[in-house]
């Protein structure tokens, strides 16, 4: 319990440093004033919005107001929309989540038995080549991949609609394109491209792991007392290969919404990804610290998640022993 | 541990077909790229060489196409193949920068959190773990997103690719400085390191001279998978039109080009760009997992 609350405790101070760090964008990139206002306003009336806009307080004050609003969700007026931030984001984001739910779904049901799969089978002509094509998934950059794959299933083979999010349906009050054919079949070349490049980080680290621990002396020990096979790797081996493989997967959901970004662009995909790039474009800076303290948010929860993860899994941090 | 190559070097190197093909391409594109306005069979470039007449031309294997051009024609009647050699020259140039930076940074701060520990090593972990919570890809985008809010736009395009080199180099140095800290740690309490001590060194010296030929190793190696991670970055956030401008495409550049007449069946200018990309990438990691292999004992 201690643990996780020197956890939750270090999560504020990050995101403290994040909303800092948001401010500072916001207060010494462009002059928000200029930004909200046109040529002809006088000097006088430019002093009364600074005044007013409460810009020539001291500058702790302003971060505490800042951090403040951002806490009730209130980031402040678009430079470019002219529309709440908080509201934007908050119509984007279910575009997003269901294209990096789908594709961190999609790629932990094949990695971990790939990951498996090629540790027990090391030199196996079908670990071969599941290392062979997970090198290029790492490899392969995703704005290729996804361009590759409109070439090959839109443009060639006409199977599959490259851009867009589809029709959506509402299902248990959750608006979403997961839920109708057409929505299913936009969301898919988006969902791989997501999903290949974490499918071969995620691989490639349970396969290393797997080969560790199938080294070390109580697995030799479970296959001398005769312990069938499927007893070794799954119930000795693969529960110590889980701690460094969670992390892992904390990690890899933030960057799941930072590629997000990318596919969302090649398939001109509605979500949160594309209205960064189109803040950074406007140099809507607004949005741009929104965002940052946002996608800050996520990572900040997935981290906390992961390590309320370990208590569960991990019986030396349960005891106190780490 | 570069002043001598262990024995047995040539003989793993030798033994790993894969590894000695990945460094040959690896040499051939950085020679190729380098002397691109020799190697180039066109000035790509330069608008008095080009003619819109040769727009859209196929590979030289293809019907209708013109032998002058290897690899095809864009749209303006560009050589492909020139474009390639070009770009790639930015992409490598943007890559090895972006590394190098990190490598400079990155050392300094694991070194001195890791030999003075302290303070300076309680703050500077702190600020490198709030930023390994962001993947580099997302900083090198803000941090570019941030420069050009606050740059004019024509100093902010003549600069590009110092813009990125920064930009990804920044992104980037937190890795380094974890593995020069941790392997800091271990050396600073060798015996050698007491003699040096003992002899009346400064400071200065013992971290430069002794302990850091002793950390080069994983510094060696990650900078090579980062280079990779480097070049792709850069390729992305050109892609992305937040790179480098058009006027001086880099590889993702022109493949962010090419997938604007993807539709029209113009498949060459994207698909070269693309491979040289993605061999580039590919071969850059596989010598990075053969040397981490070879420098590491206990996979021997």
């Amino acid at each position: 319990m201690y643990f996780l609350l020197a956890r939750v405790f270090q999560a504020t101070i990050v995101m403290l440093c994040v909303a800092l760090v948001g401010f500072l964008v916001f207060q010494f990139v462009g002059d928000p004033v200029l930004s909200l206002v046109g040529q002809e306003t006088t000097v006088e009336d430019r002093e009364a919005l600074r005044e007013s806009l409460g810009l020539n307080d001291p500058i702790l004050v302003q971060y505490a107001r800042y951090v403040v609003n951002a806490v009730q969700g209130d980031f402040g007026i678009s430079y470019s929309f002219n529309r709440d931030v908080s509201e934007m984001i908050a119509d984007r984001l279910p575009a997003t989540v269901e294209l990096v739910l789908l594709s961190g779904v999609l790629s932990l049901l094949l990695a971990i038995p790939a990951g498996i799969y090629t540790g027990i089978r090391r030199k196996g002509g079908i670990a071969q080549t599941i290392m062979a094509i997970s090198v290029i998934g790492v490899s392969i950059p995703s704005f290729l991949l996804g361009i590759l794959l409109i070439l090959v299933f839109s443009v060639w083979l006409n199977w599959l609609p490259s851009f867009g999010r589809g029709d959506l349906a509402t299902m248990l009050g959750v608006r979403s394109s997961l839920f109708t054919w057409d929505g299913l079949s936009h969301a898919l070349m988006p969902a791989a491209v997501l999903c290949l490049f974490q499918l071969g980080v995620i691989l490639r680290l349970i396969r290393a792991e797997m080969l560790e621990v199938l080294r070390t002396d109580y697995i030799r020990f479970a296959w001398a007392r005769g312990l069938p096979g499927k007893r070794v790797y799954f119930g000795h081996a693969l529960k110590n290969t889980l701690v460094p493989v969670v992390t892992a997967i904390g990690l890899q959901l933030s960057s799941l919404f930072a590629f997000s970004i990318i596919t969302e662009l090649v398939f001109q995909w509605p979500g949160m990804g594309s209205l960064l790039l189109h803040a950074i474009g406007q140099s809507d800076i607004p949005l741009l610290a929104a965002y940052l303290i946002f996608v800050g948010l996520v990572f900040t929860i997935s981290n906390l998640v992961v390590d309320a993860i370990y208590v569960l899994i991990d019986p030396r941090i349960r005891h106190g022993a780490l | 541990m570069f002043d001598r190559i262990r024995s047995d070097f040539w003989y793993e190197l030798l033994n790993s077909p894969v590894t000695i093909v990945s460094a040959i391409i690896i040499v051939l594109m950085i020679i190729g790229c380098t002397f691109a306005p020799i190697f180039a069979p066109h000035t790509p470039f330069d608008p008095a060489t080009i003619s819109i007449m040769d727009n859209n031309m196929p590979p030289a294997w293809a019907d209708g196409a013109d032998p002058r051009f290897l690899l095809g024609t864009d749209l303006q009647g560009r050589d492909v193949l020139s474009a390639m050699l070009y770009g790639g020259r930015i992409s490598l140039l943007v890559g090895i920068g972006a590394v190098a930076l990190s490598v400079v940074i990155g050392m300094a701060v694991g070194l001195l959190a890791g030999y003075f520990g302290g303070m300076a090593d309680a703050v500077l972990m702190r600020i490198a773990e709030i930023q390994f919570a962001f993947p580099p890809i997302l900083i090198a985008l803000l941090f570019n997103g941030i420069l050009k809010a606050s740059l004019p736009a024509d100093v902010f395009a003549q600069a590009a690719v110092p813009i990125m080199i920064l930009a990804i180099g920044l992104a980037g140095w937190v890795q380094f400085a974890r593995i020069v800290r941790a392997s800091t740690l271990v050396q600073r309490n060798q015996d050698y390191v007491t003699a040096c001590h003992a002899v009346g060194l400064p400071t200065l010296t013992i971290i430069l001279r002794h302990i850091t030929p002793n950390i080069l190793g994983p510094v060696l190696v990650l900078a090579m998978l980062q280079i990779a991670v480097a070049i792709v970055t850069e390729a992305t956030l050109s892609f992305l039109g937040l790179g480098t401008p058009l006027t001086e495409p880099s590889l993702g550049a022109l493949i962010q080009i090419g997938s604007q007449y993807l539709f029209s069946g113009v498949w060459w200018v994207v698909i070269f760009p693309g491979i040289m990309l993605l061999v580039m990438v590919v071969a850059f990691n596989l010598v990075a997992d053969w040397v981490r292999d070879y420098l590491n004992p206990r996979l021997r």
